[in-house]
């Protein structure tokens, strides 16, 4: 059962109360028209619900969002995927700063851009490996205190010279790998990791992530490995193992 | 060899009178600090590895054993103390920061012990608590600005709150700083006597799910075991941005403390170092708190009242005014003398202020802008005893939260040796040998005496000073003179002076 709801001219309070109430009366997919920035969209639904944005939402898309999918068909804000379990969000457009901020679990494709303090504290848990998949390119402190997960920077349609991550990339990172399309400058890496080159074991990994990505997003997946990859890892799982002293 | 310029803190003093190497000790002390010597047939003693934590001197059958200070005194010196000598020592060998555990052990002033209660004389005559009610139920949460009564009844619906039989509830320790007996026990206490435990940032053991009515749980900036149902299994949610005993600073709980359950638990692998960063990176500003807040609230339908915790420091007035008005229920601050499980120890001696100081501010300012009734006070850092509860209440406060001394209910001795994972008493440790000897049941059973007599206690105290409810004392400070105190204090406290 499919719903639309107007999100026009409505508090972001009264639009997850519908969309609550749609899921409660047995809608498995919702879409949502004229949204503009209303926050915690699918936050209050878990489960294989599918919830369709048109318009921009607001911060916090998917927090804490437990299995469900979310389509975002314009550019997302800050905080998508906060704290996610699992589930999938994909937005076709660029998004904002700290995306899928401590994220356990689930997908995070993002065709454009993203903004600064994108999978911090990325962790992963038994099966559950959250992935993020950045189209374009990335601000500073991508991946800082990465504990596990996957993350990818494409650099697609990226303008000449612009630089694919910011600084600071991977600082404290301790666990997980950055996959990176393009060449990484050994001076915007933190101090806690390395770049290596692919080995089978993440070809196969990242053809996995990128095909599912691909197909969500209509891109050409032969084109995108046309470019080569590096992955950054940490060189210490225990990057603060010797900091300290007995009293 | 490189010398080592270390010396024993601790002297273990051992009765050969009485010392019948029956070798408890030695299968006591996870330290090694008694061992059986082989050849000569008999326990020795090294006193290095003493940390004076008294679980050889509790058990030993013959009561054989004393552990004093170690008598070894550097020359006189008023400037540089032992501690200051010896941390210097300990740091040029291995140079690393100095942890420690617990709250500051340092002199710094404690203002309950310079807060007097009053007492009804004559006028206004005292109640006996033995024969009268008296209510110490303690709701928790917004109120609204005003009431609506219709046909005498609310005609709205008050915001989401926690209800306490006692305004007491056990402070955040996260499961992998304590043993999960620990939190079983006080799980158990807190629903027997009709409180709350917190369950810190380490998640909500799958066995303590069914306590989740009398659960904090707690999101921190490290997130771990943070997911829906863990959200909506507690009573409320509480947002750790600060702790007492190292405000500033994030965690880290070493990955030998990630065991199986442990990592169950916090949903991290096993053997991974915990690590939560000393900020929320989605919280830069109060308006980010803010979106945070309202994001549990979404999370769990505006069920559950928000708490936000954080450590007292210098501008706490202002910042307790931002979280009040970024939306959240509750305000935790957690005083200078908190503890810990682990914390670095220039940070946990140094940067804070104390929690007496810090309540006073953040009421007075709450009240000045008149929004103290949109959240409830909780605070934190060395409540001891049942009159510092009283005084703290009397200072602004709705309710306390207690870490040390539940722990010390429980058996806790304070050597403040609980980031090493060796705690004797089974309490800071994983390590299944140690946490097998904090049996719940006694120590859910000592937790919730614990409670009733401080109950039993705060009633005679207000039953002296003729209030029957504890809400009637709460703000009021004209039941509190200060003692010793300087102008300024008084003034900050917002108390008169003994006998004015």
């Amino acid at each position: 059962m499919t719903k639309t709801i107007d999100a026009k001219g409505l508090y972001y309070r009264q639009l997850n109360d519908k969309v609550q109430k749609a899921v409660a009366e047995g809608a498995q997919k919702i879409v949502l028209t004229n949204v503009n920035g209303q926050r915690y969209i699918g936050t209050r639904v878990s489960g294989p619900v599918e919830i369709e944005i048109n318009g921009v939402p607001g911060n916090d898309l998917g927090a804490y969002m437990n299995g469900s999918t979310v389509i975002v068909r314009d550019n997302g804000q800050d905080a998508i995927g906060n704290t996610m379990n699992s589930g999938k969000i994909v937005v076709h457009g660029h998004a904002g700063d700290v995306l899928g901020y401590a994220m356990r679990g689930g997908k995070l494709f993002i065709r454009g851009d993203v903004g600064y303090r994108v999978g911090i504290h990325m962790k992963e848990y038994e099966d559950n490996i959250p992935v993020i998949v950045v189209g374009g390119t990335a601000g500073s402190f991508l991946g800082e205190y990465m504990a596990g997960g996957i993350l990818v920077v494409l650099g697609l349609d990226r303008k000449p010279g612009r630089p694919l991550t910011g600084d600071y990339l991977g600082t404290g990172m301790h666990g997980g790998v950055i996959y990176v399309r393009g060449r990484v400058d050994q001076t915007l890496l933190g101090r806690e990791v390395a770049v290596f080159e692919l080995d089978e074991a993440d070809n196969q990994i990242l053809g996995t992530c990128l095909n599912e990505y691909c197909n969500d997003l209509g891109i050409d997946y032969e084109e995108v490995f046309k470019e080569n990859f590096v992955k950054l890892i940490p060189v210490s799982h225990r990057p603060y193992g010797n900091l300290y002293t007995p009293a | 060899m490189s010398l080592d310029y270390t010396t024993p803190e601790f002297l273990i003093e051992r009765n050969r009178d009485r010392c019948i190497d029956c070798k408890v000790c030695v299968n006591q002390c996870a330290n090694e600090a008694h061992i059986y010597d082989e050849e000569e047939k008999r326990v020795v003693s090294d006193d290095i590895k003493c940390v004076n934590c008294h679980r050889c001197v509790a058990l030993c059958p013959t009561r054989a054993l004393t552990v004093r200070r170690y008598p070894l005194e550097y020359r006189q010196n008023a400037g540089w103390t032992a501690h200051d000598i010896n941390s210097i020592y300990r740091q040029a060998a291995s140079g690393g920061i100095l942890l420690t555990g617990m709250g500051t052990d340092r002199n710094y002033p404690i203002f309950w012990d310079h807060l007097l209660l009053n007492a009804s004389q004559v006028t206004n005559p005292s109640i006996d608590p033995l024969r009268e009610p008296m209510e110490l139920k303690t709701f928790l949460g917004r109120k609204p600005d005003s009431l609506k009564i219709e046909n005498g009844r609310l005609a709205e619906k008050l915001p989401p709150q926690l209800e306490l039989e006692v305004p007491v509830m056990f402070g955040a320790m996260s499961f992998g700083s304590v043993s999960l007996n620990v939190q079983k026990s006080l799980a158990r206490a807190a629903a027997e006597s009709g409180t709350f435990f917190n369950t810190g940032e380490g998640g909500l053991h799958r066995d303590l799910y069914r306590y989740g009515g009398s659960a904090i749980v707690q999101v921190a900036s490290g997130r771990f075991g943070v997911y829906s149902e863990y959200l909506n299994a507690g009573a409320a949610v509480e947002i750790k941005i600060g702790q007492g005993a190292k405000p500033g600073i994030g965690g880290h709980l070493p990955g030998e403390k990630v065991g199986r359950e442990v990592s169950l638990t916090r949903m991290i692998p096993e053997g991974s170092d915990a690590i939560s960063p000393a900020p929320h990176h989605d919280i830069y500003s109060i308006e980010d708190l803010g979106q945070l807040i309202y994001s549990l609230k979404e999370a769990t339908n505006y069920q559950k009242p928000v708490s936000v915790k954080i450590a007292a420091v210098h501008n706490v007035a202002a910042i307790a005014s931002g979280i009040a008005r970024a939306g959240a229920d509750i305000i935790t601050i957690d005083g200078l003398r908190g503890g810990t499980g682990a914390t670095p120890l220039r940070t946990r001696d140094n940067v804070g202020i104390p929690i007496e100081l810090a309540l006073a501010a953040v009421d007075s300012r709450l009240r000045e802008e008149g929004i103290r009734h949109r959240v409830s006070l909780v605070v934190a850092g060395s409540i001891r005893n049942s009159a510092d509860i009283v005084k703290a209440v009397a200072l602004g406060a709705d309710a306390v939260y207690i870490g040390s001394a539940a722990l010390i209910s429980l058996g806790c001795h304070m050597c403040q040796k609980c980031y090493t994972g060796k705690c004797n008493w089974g309490i800071a440790t994983q390590d299944p040998n140690l946490v097998k000897r904090l049996n719940p049941d006694i120590g859910a059973q000592r937790a919730t005496n614990l409670l009733r007599a401080w109950s039993l206690e705060i009633k005679e105290l207000l039953g002296g000073m003729g209030i029957n409810a504890l809400e009637s004392l709460r703000g009021n400070r004209l039941m509190l003179r200060g003692v010793g105190l300087s102008e300024k204090e008084l003034q900050i406290l917002g108390v008169k002076a003994a006998g004015e």
